[in-house]
């Protein structure tokens, strides 16, 4: 077990970033890590690039016995088992090492897709949830690729509202006879086993594990997709698909709690993998800019590309930073409970579920940066970016389902303000408490001179932030009650806001340690994270005012802008100056500087 | 069987290398540090036949604490034991002395390594480890087979193969295609944490030579693009081949 990253042992409750002055919770940055777990990251590098990288372009013709061979190939070397509880075979790593192997598998998009609908929707169902008998008949086999696996969920009528499945399981004699079709299954075209949504008796939604030859399954053609043409994606048809009894995975009734539960990591994971992928946009669309000339000079010399390529670093840094803090928490949670503790899925499943909020974050965060970050990688390879000759095609197309599956973003957005507001309901986290002093800091906000350190300036920013956002949500609970939850763009307001918080709050507390312990890119740090708070800070000020017009006008209005403008007294600083800064230091280094493993 | 293979830590070839500021050396800040590769031939090849005949294979590295990288890496490969000569030595004669000094009397059957490490591209360390010590030695080797006290090593020549048959102990080094190195296993990577790297004093006798001078290559001058018809064109080149370059 590779349990000793551990940051902390205090457990930190989801959602209480906002509420929490920054600094005060214990956050684990990726300079952490230990060498440790760096090692897995490398042996992952070394598989992605020797074996996978190669095979770019038949992986993305479909030719499926290649993806089975990869995938069998990495179950091989461990790849497969990183989750998997040692007592069935596993590694039983620890989260941060999944999140090294992680971001060195998203590299390529259609293979990164098989491999964690293999690895994570499709194995740990079993593993949370799983009888005893269902982990050792499947679990081994999982581990080391001799089985793979598949997640069926979404049905033609039902994707976001996934409990509305029309799947149905009847239990006729010793056996379960299931009828319907689920669509978008991810590995269908050779997936050994799938963890299967049903209703029972047509009113119980349920969990099943079905294999490929059980009687009455079929899979549907090939999907023709936008991206990810590599991956597998077909209907899972099942047509009196008789099952033996003991495959219901989990309890009758109960399986919201596994298609969730393993949503919220998938989340995760999905968000986490993007910034991966975003590392491999930078490396080539760095290497393009200084090799193409324009008016005899190289592209990465005019200023409106270097911009472009400071924001993508930038990006990436603030999305490590993010990632690496959530993982963090999900881990420290996770450590509280041992496998061989008999209601140890439960637990563990609990613990992950506590930060759902920032799971929803990082998915929504990461997606929409990579589709930045891919968008102006074709636009900084110009025509030639909208070539397939060239590899910023590709990712652009490979990157838009990611702002769809694992929850669409819009429906993340609603579950991180939505999930906020329950929990504050429930006086589980004191956010009427912060509202009330905020109200009351109104006549005395905070001062910049009140922070210390060498990010001060930006730790005020962020704590500003917090109370600009807790007005005008506050406004918004006052205002509609009980309809706020109806009220989508409102909530996607709040949303925003706070996942502009973590994510500058994450970068500052990141950024200040490697000025305070000397990093080598302590320098670029802070300029990453200078360059990310000037402008988020600006966005959230922005969402702060316009919430507050969704919901009141008039002297109202004037009222509540005016409480804003008390939390504003922050300047932004030359943000072209920091990206021409940022820049130079990318050319010269020829890649993305702050290297994890 | 006892196996000695010898492990060098190189920068990566794609590090962007800059000389350091002493002139003679490179500067290591920002280096990425790899196994040279045709070390990685002879570990494999160690590997398998440590799979094949049951041999313990012991990996060796001269040179700094970062070297600790490589030998983990091999630990995890599925090395047995490894061992870090602690030296500051770059001089080829000094290393393999040391090497050798260090090995004499250990009982190897076959000491393996690359035909050369990358970079510095002597190729001298291994021949010399096979002098130093008085063993056979084949070098360059893209097939090898271990018999009873004897080893067939195949070689690429101009135009064809070159087979050597000798008596163990002896040296092999290894060239591309001897084998397809594995990739480390997670469970691998686990298991070397748990193994020791013996730390030994590797100081050796000072080398023949000493690197002096390390100098970038000049940077490439602008091509030149010619105009006109492709009649103007070819005499434009013509004169300019003629007349600058003077090639003729």
């Amino acid at each position: 077990m590779a349990a000793e990253n551990a940051s902390t042992t205090e457990i930190v409750q989801g959602g209480s970033f906002l509420l929490t002055p920054i600094g005060q919770l214990p956050q684990f940055t990726p300079e952490d890590l230990s060498d440790d777990s760096k090692e897995f990251g490398r042996a992952a590098r070394d598989f992605i690039e020797g074996e996978v990288l190669p095979r770019d372009e038949a992986i993305d013709k479909l030719d499926l016995p290649l993806t089975i061979e990869l995938l069998r190939k990495a179950g091989e070397i461990g790849l497969l088992s990183i989750e998997i509880p040692e007592a069935y075979e596993g590694l039983e790593l620890d989260k941060k090492s999944s999140l090294l192997v992680l971001e060195e598998m998203s590299k390529q998009g259609s293979f990164s897709v098989s491999y964690g609908a293999c690895t994570g929707i499709g194995t740990l169902p079993i593993v949370y949830f799983g009888t005893e008998a269902q982990k050792k008949n499947y679990l081994p086999k999982l581990a080391a690729g001799e089985l793979l696996a598949a997640y069926a969920l979404t049905e033609a009528g039902s994707g976001s509202d996934a409990m509305g499945a029309k799947t149905t399981a009847v239990l006729d004699g010793d056996s379960w006879v299931l009828n319907g079709t689920k669509m978008w299954i991810t590995n269908a075209g050779f997936a050994d086993i799938f963890c299967t949504f049903a209703k029972v008796d047509g009113q119980h939604f349920s969990c099943f594990i079905i294999e490929k030859d059980d009687p009455g399954l079929s899979t549907g053609s090939e999907e023709h997709k936008l991206g990810i043409k590599g991956s597998s994606t077909r209907t899972l048809i099942l047509e009196n698909c008789r099952i033996p009894k003991d495959r219901l995975l989990g309890e009758i009734g109960k399986g919201h709690k596994i298609a969730f539960g393993i949503l919220n990591i998938g989340r995760f994971k999905l968000g986490a993998g993007c910034i991966g992928g975003a590392k491999r946009v930078i490396e080539y669309t760095l290497k393009y800019t200084s090799e193409r000339h324009q008016f005899n000079k190289p592209l990465n010399s005019f200023g409106l590309i270097q911009q472009k390529l400071a924001d993508m670093a930038t990006k990436i840094f603030v999305g490590e930073a993010i990632n690496w803090r959530t993982i963090g928490y999900i881990d420290d949670a996770l450590s509280q409970s041992s496998w061989s503790d008999p209601d140890a899925g439960a637990k563990k499943m609990q613990a992950i579920d506590e930060f759902s909020i920032e799971a929803s974050i990082v998915k929504v965060w990461g997606s929409e940066a990579l589709s930045w970050i891919a968008d102006e990688s074709v636009q900084c390879f110009g025509g030639y970016g909208f070539s397939a000759e060239y590899p910023p095609e590709k990712v652009y197309r490979d990157c838009r389902i990611n702002r769809i599956f694992e929850g669409t973003n819009e429906i993340n957005r609603l579950l991180i303000a939505g999930t906020l507001l329950k929990r504050a309901m429930k006086g589980e986290l004191p956010m009427m408490q912060f509202g009330q002093q905020v109200a009351k800091e109104i006549s005395n906000p905070p001062k910049a001179a009140a922070f210390t350190g060498p990010v001060a300036r930006l730790k005020h920013g962020v704590e500003l932030s917090k109370r600009q956002c807790m007005l005008a949500s506050g406004l918004a609970v006052q205002v509609l009650g009980q309809k706020l939850v109806d009220n989508q763009e409102v909530m996607a307001r709040m949303s925003n806001m706070m996942m502009e918080i973590y994510a500058m709050e994450s970068a500052v507390v990141r950024a200040e340690r490697m000025l305070e312990s000397g990093h080598r890119w302590a320098e670029i740090a802070r300029d990453f994270t200078e360059l990310y708070v000037n402008e988020a800070w600006h966005r959230v000020h922005g969402d702060a005012r316009m919430l507050c017009a969704d919901v009141t006008d008039g002297e109202g209005l004037r009222h509540a802008l005016a409480g804003i403008k008390a939390f504003a007294e922050f300047h932004p600083t030359s943000c072209a100056r920091l990206r021409g800064r940022i820049a130079s230091q990318l050319i010269q280094k020829g890649g993305y500087p702050v290297e994890i493993i | 069987m006892k196996i000695l293979v010898a492990l060098k830590q190189v920068p990566d070839t794609e590090t962007r290398i800059k000389v350091a500021a002493d002139g003679k050396s490179i500067d290591p800040a920002d280096v990425k540090w790899i196994t040279s590769p045709y070390d990685e031939y002879a570990l494999e090849e160690a590997i398998r036949l440590k799979e094949s005949k049951a041999a313990e294979v012991t990996v060796v590295s001269l040179g700094s604490d970062s070297a600790k990288d490589v030998l983990r890496n091999a630990l995890a490969l599925g090395a047995d034991n490894a061992v870090l000569l602690k030296s500051e030595a770059s001089d080829p004669l000094a290393i393999a002395s040391a090497l050798a000094a260090w090995a004499k009397g250990k009982g190897f059957d076959l000491i393996l390594a690359g035909n050369k490490g990358i970079g510095g591209d002597n190729a001298s360390v291994g021949p010399m480890i096979a002098e130093l010590l008085d063993i056979a030695q084949a070098n360059v080797v893209v097939k090898l087979e271990i018999g009873d006290g004897t080893f067939r090593a195949e070689r690429e020549i101009e135009g064809g193969t070159e087979v050597i048959e000798g008596k163990l102990p002896a040296v092999i080094t290894a060239q591309k295609g001897l084998n397809e190195p594995r990739y480390a296993s997670l469970k691998g990577i686990m298991g070397a944490k748990k193994k020791t790297i013996e730390e030994v004093d590797g100081a050796a006798p000072s080398g023949s030579t000493s690197v002096v001078g390390m100098v970038m290559p000049p940077a490439r001058p602008e091509g030149r693009k010619l105009d006109g018809e492709p009649a103007q064109q070819a005499a434009a080149l013509l004169s300019a081949l003629k007349d600058e370059a003077k090639i003729f």
